[in-house]
C-alpha cells in the first residue's frame, strides 16, 4: 500500500511538471498546427529570466516579503512572452500557416539552433540558481517519506493552469472564437474573425506556458545551457500520447507517463529509459491519432 | 528531354562552386608557431561543468606559456620557442561530427597537435582516425578504461589517469574513514560513464567492505533533471550510503531536490566526481558530503599548495572571478604534458620543430610535474598517464565564506591504478594486487 | 527510350565528373564528399516518401541498422568487405522496414513522421542499454576492403569515395526511372489525393509500404558507408537531431530533382564544418540562420532551382 501510495505521489508530481512544460506545445499546434521543436528553448529562456528575476527581486529587498518572488516568476514568464511571441509569430511563424507541417517542424527546428546560441550569448554558460522559492513552504511528511512542499504546489498550479485553459477554450467567447478557427480557417475568416489576431493570441498562451514552465522549473534545477532540449522530447511524446491540439489529453497522457516512469523507477529501473516511448507506442497502437483526437474535414 | 543532362550539369555547378569557395577559404600560413587544435565543449550540457572552464584554464596558460611567466621547467616560452597558437572546436555534436572535425584539423587546418575530447565516446571513436592519418592526439579529459584497455595506439595518448581511479579512491576512502558501510545506493546516469563508474564502486566496495550490500541502483536519464521519483526511491530503501557520479547542471539538480527533502542527513552522499559544483552550489552544497575530483585537483590541490598551483590558482581566480575546479586541471596537465613531450623531442631533433612521430617517441612513458601531481604515462604501453588522487568532505567555512574541503586523503597513482597490462575491472576484482600505497 | 538513354547519358557523366573530382580534390574534401553522399542517400530515401506526401522523422533507424551491420560484422564475425557488408545492410533494412512498413502504412502527416521518429528512438534506447555493444560509447570499426584489396592512407579515402560514387550514381539512375514508373508517378497521385487513387483502383497503403521499404534499404546503404568511413558506430546514429537532419536536407533539397539531394547534403555538410571552424561558439546559430534562409526564399527546395516544374503538382 505504502509503495502504491508513494509511486501515486512521485508520479503525480513528475506528471504536474510533464503538463506543465507541454500544454503550450499543444495549444499551439492545435490552433496553429505548427509544432514548435523551439518550445524547449522557450522554456529554457522562461527558466532564464526568472533565475534573473528573482535574483533582483531578492538583491532589492525581496527577503522583506519572500512570497513575492512567485509573483515575480509569474511576472517573468509574462514579459518572455509579451517580448518573444510577436517577434515569432509575426516575424516568422505566420509565412507557414499554409505550409506542409513538416515544414513547420523544421522552421522551429532552425529557430531552436538560433535560441540554443542566443540564450548563451545572453546569459553566458555559468548555471544560475534561484532555490529561494523551492525551500519558502518547507517539507511535507507524506508516510514514510518527506516532500518538498513546493512539488505539491507546482501540482496546484499545474491543475490550475490546466482548468483555466481549458475553461477559456470552452467557455468563453474569445476561446469558441478560437477553437471556431481550429475547426475552419477560411470560415471563421468569413464570418468576420480576426484570424491573425487569434494567432498571435494562441501563440503567445502558447510561448508564456512555454516559459511559465521554466519559471517554475527554475527553482529546482540548475539554470545551464542545454536545460531545454530533453524538455522537448518528453513534451512531444506527453502531447503525442494525449493526441495532438488536445488540452485534455496532453493532461491524460502527463499523468499516464509521470505514474508510469514512478512505478518503473520503484520496481523495474532498468527499464525507466524506455517507459516514455513504451507508454507512446502501446497508445498509438490502439488509437493512432492519440487518445483525444481532434475532429478533422475530410477534404476530398 | 535533354533536361535531366541540364539538370545535372548545373547541380554539379553549383556542388563546385560551393566545394571552391570552402577550399578557398583555407589559410596557408605555416610560420613558426605550434598549431594546436582544442576540441572541448563550448555549448550543450558539459560546457558550463568541463568544456568552459577548461578552456578558459587553457587560454590563460597557453597565454602565460607564450609570455614565458611560467617556472622552471616550463620557463622555456611556447613549446620550446615555439608560439602556441591554438584552434578552438566545440565538441558538440556526437562521435560522427568530431571524426570529421578531427580530420578538418589535421588536413585542412595542418595543426601540429590535438588536444581534446571530454565525451568517452569521442575518446573512443577519434584515436583510430589519429593513428590512420598519423596525427598526433593527445586526450585530456574522458574517463572510459576502453581507450588503451581495447586498442593501442602510436600517435595517441590520455595525459588523464581514467575514471577506474574515481571509484576506487571513493571506496578506500570509506575503510579508512572508519565509515560503516551497512549497504549502499547508487544514482548514476544511463549511459557508459554511469554505469562504469557504478560497476567500479560496487566492485571495489566487494573488496574493501564485502558485509556491505549494493541495494537500489538507479540509472536516471543523462540530462533528466527531475530526481523526484529517484530521490523518493532512495529514501525508502534507507541504505547508508549514496553513491553518485552525476555531474554538471544534473548534480546541481540532484543536490538541491535531494538536500531540500533532507536526504544528506539520512545517509552519508558520496559523489565521484562531484567538486566541480561546490562554486556553484556555495552553501547549497551541505556539509558532510564526501567527494572526489578524477584526480588531485582543485579543493584537494589547492589544499596541498605548491609554487604551479598557487600561481595558476591565484591567476584563474582573478581572471575569471571563480576558483579553478577539476576541469582546468586536467587541461593544464594535458598543455604541460604537451610542452614537456614538445621540448624533449626538440633537444633531441636539435631545436626543429618535431614531427608527430617525434612528439610521440618522446610522450611515451613520460613523466612531468603538473598542478595536479606527477603525472606518468605508465599504462597502455606508454600512452596512458596515471595521477595522484585525492578524496574529502565538504565543510563550509563560516570565517572566509567559502567552502573548504576536510578530512583529505591523499592516495599515491599507484595505489589507484592498476599496473599495465590489467584491465582495471579485472585489477579491482583480483583485490587490487602489487597496489603501492603509502 | 530516349528517356532512358537520357538517364544513361546523365549518369555517366555524373561518374565521370564524381572520379575526375576524386582524383584532384583534397583529402579532407574527399572525405567530406564521401559523408555527404552517403547521407544524402539516406535523406534521398525521405525524398522518396515525400513524393507520395510523407515525410520520416526516423531515417535514423536504418541509418543505424546499417551502421551497425558494419560494426557488429566487424567485430565479431571479422567481416570487412565492403561489397558483402552493404549486401547484408540491405537485407536487414529490407527485413526490419517490411516489418514496419505496412504497419506505418496506415498513418499520415504529423503521425507517420512522429511514429517513425519514436521506433527510431526505441533503437536509440536499446542500444544504449547494449553494454556489450559499447552501450552509449558504441564500437569502432575496422577499415572497409574492397573485394580483397586493403587500401590505406588516401587510398582509403579515396576507395571509399569511389564506391560511394558508384553506388550513388546506379542509385540515382534507378530512382529516375522508379519515379518515372508507374509506382512512382502513383506515388505523386497519392500526394495530391489519395481518395482519388484509391476511387482509381490504386492502393495507397502498399503504394506507402513499397516506399517505406525503399527508403529503409536506401538509409542502411547510407548508414553502412557512413559506419565504415567514420570508423566508428554509436546509437546516437539513431537520434532524433540525426534524424532530423536527413529531413533537413530532403526538405532542402525538394522532391522535384535527384541531384539536388546530393548537392543538398554536401552543402550542409561544408556550412557545418566551416560555422564550426570560425564560429566555434555560435555555429548552432549560424546553422540555424542558413536552414531559415533556405526554408524562406525556396520553398520548393534546391531542387526548383534547376529544374522547371515539369511534373510537381497536378
Amino acid at each position: 500500500m505504502d509503495l502504491l501510495l508513494v509511486i501515486l505521489v512521485d508520479g503525480l508530481i513528475y506528471g504536474a511538471w510533464l503538463f506543465i512544460v507541454s500544454v503550450g506545445l499543444t495549444l499551439v499546434f492545435g490552433v496553429l498546427g505548427i509544432l514548435n521543436l523551439a518550445h524547449g528553448s522557450l522554456y529554457a529562456i522562461g527558466a532564464y529570466s526568472t533565475a534573473t528575476a528573482v535574483g533582483i527581486y531578492f538583491a532589492y529587498g525581496g527577503d522583506a516579503f519572500p512570497l513575492g518572488s512567485y509573483a515575480v516568476m509569474a511576472l517573468a514568464a509574462i514579459i518572455v512572452a509579451v517580448v518573444i511571441a510577436p517577434l515569432l509569430e509575426r516575424g516568422l511563424l505566420r509565412h507557414f500557416y499554409h505550409r506542409d507541417e513538416v515544414i513547420g517542424v523544421l522552421v522551429t527546428y532552425g529557430v531552436f539552433l538560433i535560441l540554443e546560441d542566443a540564450i548563451k550569448l545572453i546569459w553566458g554558460v555559468d548555471p544560475l540558481f534561484v532555490y529561494e522559492p523551492y525551500d519558502l513552504l518547507g517539507m511535507v511528511e507524506a508516510g514514510p517519506l518527506f516532500y518538498v512542499a513546493y512539488d505539491f504546489l507546482v501540482i496546484a498550479v499545474s491543475a490550475i493552469t490546466g482548468f483555466a485553459v481549458w475553461y477559456f477554450l470552452n467557455r468563453t467567447r474569445r476561446g469558441k472564437v478560437m477553437l471556431a478557427v481550429i475547426h475552419d480557417r477560411e470560415m471563421s475568416q468569413t464570418m468576420g474573425v480576426n484570424v491573425d489576431k487569434v494567432f498571435l493570441l494562441a501563440f503567445g498562451a502558447g510561448v508564456f506556458l512555454a516559459a511559465f514552465g521554466g519559471a517554475l522549473t527554475a527553482p529546482m534545477i540548475s539554470v545551464s545551457p542545454g536545460i531545454g532540449v530533453n524538455v522537448i522530447i518528453v513534451a512531444f511524446a506527453v502531447i503525442i500520447i494525449g493526441g495532438l491540439g488536445s488540452i485534455e489529453g496532453a493532461a491524460l497522457g502527463a499523468v499516464m507517463v509521470g505514474i508510469s516512469r514512478a512505478a518503473s523507477v520503484h520496481l523495474m529501473p532498468e527499464l525507466e529509459l524506455f517507459i516514455i516511448y513504451f507508454v507512446m507506442a502501446v497508445v498509438l497502437i490502439f488509437r493512432p491519432e492519440g487518445i483525444f483526437v481532434r475532429t478533422q474535414t475530410r477534404k476530398i | 528531354m535533354k533536361s535531366t543532362v541540364k539538370r545535372l550539369v548545373s547541380a554539379t555547378a553549383a556542388a563546385a562552386l560551393s566545394l571552391g569557395i570552402a577550399a578557398g577559404a583555407q589559410a596557408a600560413s605555416h610560420s613558426e608557431t605550434f598549431k594546436i587544435g582544442v576540441v572541448t565543449f563550448l555549448s550543450g550540457g558539459a560546457a558550463e561543468s568541463f568544456g568552459v572552464p577548461a578552456w578558459n584554464g587553457g587560454k590563460l596558460l597557453i597565454d602565460m606559456l607564450n609570455k614565458g611567466e611560467l617556472p622552471a621547467p616550463y620557463d622555456q616560452k611556447g613549446f620550446g620557442g615555439l608560439m602556441i597558437e591554438a584552434i578552438e572546436i566545440d565538441e558538440a555534436g556526437g562521435a560522427t561530427k568530431q571524426v570529421q572535425e578531427f580530420r578538418n584539423l589535421v588536413q585542412r587546418e595542418k595543426v601540429d597537435a590535438v588536444l581534446g575530447y571530454v565525451s568517452s565516446g569521442d575518446c573512443l571513436a577519434v584515436p583510430p582516425v589519429a593513428e590512420e592519418l598519423k596525427a598526433f592526439l593527445v586526450l585530456y579529459d574522458c574517463g572510459t578504461p576502453r581507450v588503451f584497455e581495447e586498442g593501442s595506439y602510436n600517435y595517441v595518448f590520455r595525459t588523464a589517469a581514467h575514471a577506474a581511479m574515481d571509484n576506487i579512491s571513493l571506496a578506500k576512502y570509506m575503510t579508512s574513514r572508519g565509515i560503516k558501510v551497512g549497504s549502499f545506493a547508487g544514482v548514476n546516469q544511463d549511459y557508459a560513464w554511469g554505469h562504469d563508474s557504478w560497476a567500479d564502486f560496487v566492485a571495489s566496495m566487494g573488496i574493501l567492505m564485502p558485509d556491505a550490500k549494493a541495494s537500489t541502483a538507479l540509472f536516471p536519464k543523462i540530462f533528466a533533471g527531475q530526481y523526484g521519483t529517484e530521490i523518493s526511491a532512495v529514501m525508502r530503501e534507507k541504505p547508508d550510503l549514496l553513491h553518485s557520479s552525476l555531474w554538471g547542471g544534473d548534480l546541481q539538480a540532484f543536490m538541491l531536490q535531494a538536500t531540500a527533502r533532507g536526504i544528506h542527513k539520512r545517509m552519508q552522499v558520496a559523489l565521484a566526481a562531484g567538486d566541480h559544483v561546490i562554486p556553484q552550489l556555495g552553501q547549497k552544497m551541505p556539509d558532510g558530503i564526501i567527494l572526489g575530483a578524477r584526480g588531485m585537483n582543485g579543493l584537494a590541490a589547492h589544499a596541498k599548495g605548491g609554487e604551479l598551483v598557487d600561481l595558476l590558482w591565484d591567476r584563474y581566480k582573478a581572471e575569471y572571478g571563480v576558483f579553478p575546479v577539476q576541469a582546468p586541471f586536467r587541461m593544464w596537465q594535458g598543455l604541460l604534458g604537451v610542452k614537456a613531450a614538445v621540448e624533449k623531442a626538440m633537444k633531441a631533433n636539435g631545436g626543429k620543430k618535431p614531427t608527430a612521430e617525434q612528439m610521440a617517441a618522446a610522450m611515451k612513458g613520460l613523466t612531468w610535474e603538473a598542478p595536479s601531481g606527477t603525472i606518468t604515462m605508465a599504462l597502455g604501453n606508454g600512452h596512458q598517464a596515471i595521477q595522484p588522487n585525492a578524496i574529502g568532505t565538504t565543510k563550509w567555512d563560516e570565517a572566509k565564506g567559502e567552502m573548504t574541503l576536510v578530512d583529505v586523503e591523499y592516495y599515491a597513482a599507484e595505489c589507484v591504478n592498476p599496473p599495465d597490462g590489467v584491465k582495471a575491472v579485472d585489477w579491482i576484482k583480483a583485490g587490487f594486487p602489487g597496489a603501492k600505497c603509502d | 527510350m530516349k528517356a532512358f538513354s537520357d538517364i544513361r547519358v546523365a549518369s555517366l557523366l555524373a561518374l565521370a565528373l564524381l572520379v575526375a573530382g576524386g582524383f584532384a580534390l583534397p583529402e579532407w574534401a574527399l572525405f567530406l564528399m564521401t559523408i555527404g553522399l552517403a547521407k544524402a542517400l539516406v535523406s534521398l530515401g525521405i525524398v522518396v516518401q515525400m513524393r507520395a506526401g510523407l515525410v520520416s522523422f526516423g531515417q535514423g533507424l536504418f541509418f543505424c541498422i546499417g551502421a551497425y551491420v558494419a560494426g557488429l560484422m566487424a567485430n565479431f564475425a571479422g567481416l570487412t568487405d565492403i561489397f558483402v557488408l552493404t549486401g547484408i545492410a540491405v537485407i536487414a533494412c529490407l527485413a526490419v522496414g517490411g516489418l514496419f512498413g505496412p504497419l506505418l502504412a496506415n498513418y499520415r502527416g504529423i503521425f507517420f513522421a512522429m511514429l517513425s521518429l519514436s521506433l527510431s528512438m526505441i533503437l536509440y534506447g536499446v542500444l544504449s542499454k547494449m553494454n556489450s555493444l559499447g552501450g552509449t560509447d558504441g564500437l569502432n570499426v575496422a577499415a572497409p576492403t574492397f573485394a580483397g584489396y586493403a587500401p590505406e592512407g588516401r587510398a582509403l579515402s579515396l576507395s571509399l569515395y569511389l564506391y560511394t560514387s558508384f553506388i550513388v550514381v546506379a542509385i540515382g539512375a534507378v530512382l529516375r526511372t522508379g519515379f518515372d514508373s508507374q509506382h512512382g508517378l502513383v506515388s505523386l497521385a497519392v500526394r495530391s489525393n489519395e481518395l482519388r487513387v484509391e476511387y482509381l483502383g490504386a492502393s495507397v497503403r502498399r503504394t506507402n509500404a513499397i516506399n517505406y521499404v525503399i527508403s529503409a534499404m536506401l538509409g542502411g546503404i547510407g548508414g553502412v558507408i557512413t559506419g565504415l568511413a567514420i570508423g566508428h558506430v554509436d546509437p546516437e546514429y539513431a537520434y532524433w537531431t540525426t534524424s532530423g537532419e536527413f529531413v533537413f536536407v530532403a526538405i532542402l533539397a525538394g522532391y522535384l530533382s535527384i541531384p539536388a539531394v546530393f548537392v543538398a547534403s554536401i552543402i550542409l555538410e561544408l556550412v557545418r564544418s566551416f560555422s564550426n571552424l570560425y564560429f566555434p561558439n555560435t555555429w548552432q546559430m549560424v546553422l540555424g540562420v542558413f536552414l531559415l534562409v533556405i526554408i524562406l526564399t525556396l520553398p520548393n527546395g534546391l531542387g526548383s532551382l534547376f529544374h522547371r516544374k515539369r511534373e510537381g503538382g497536378s
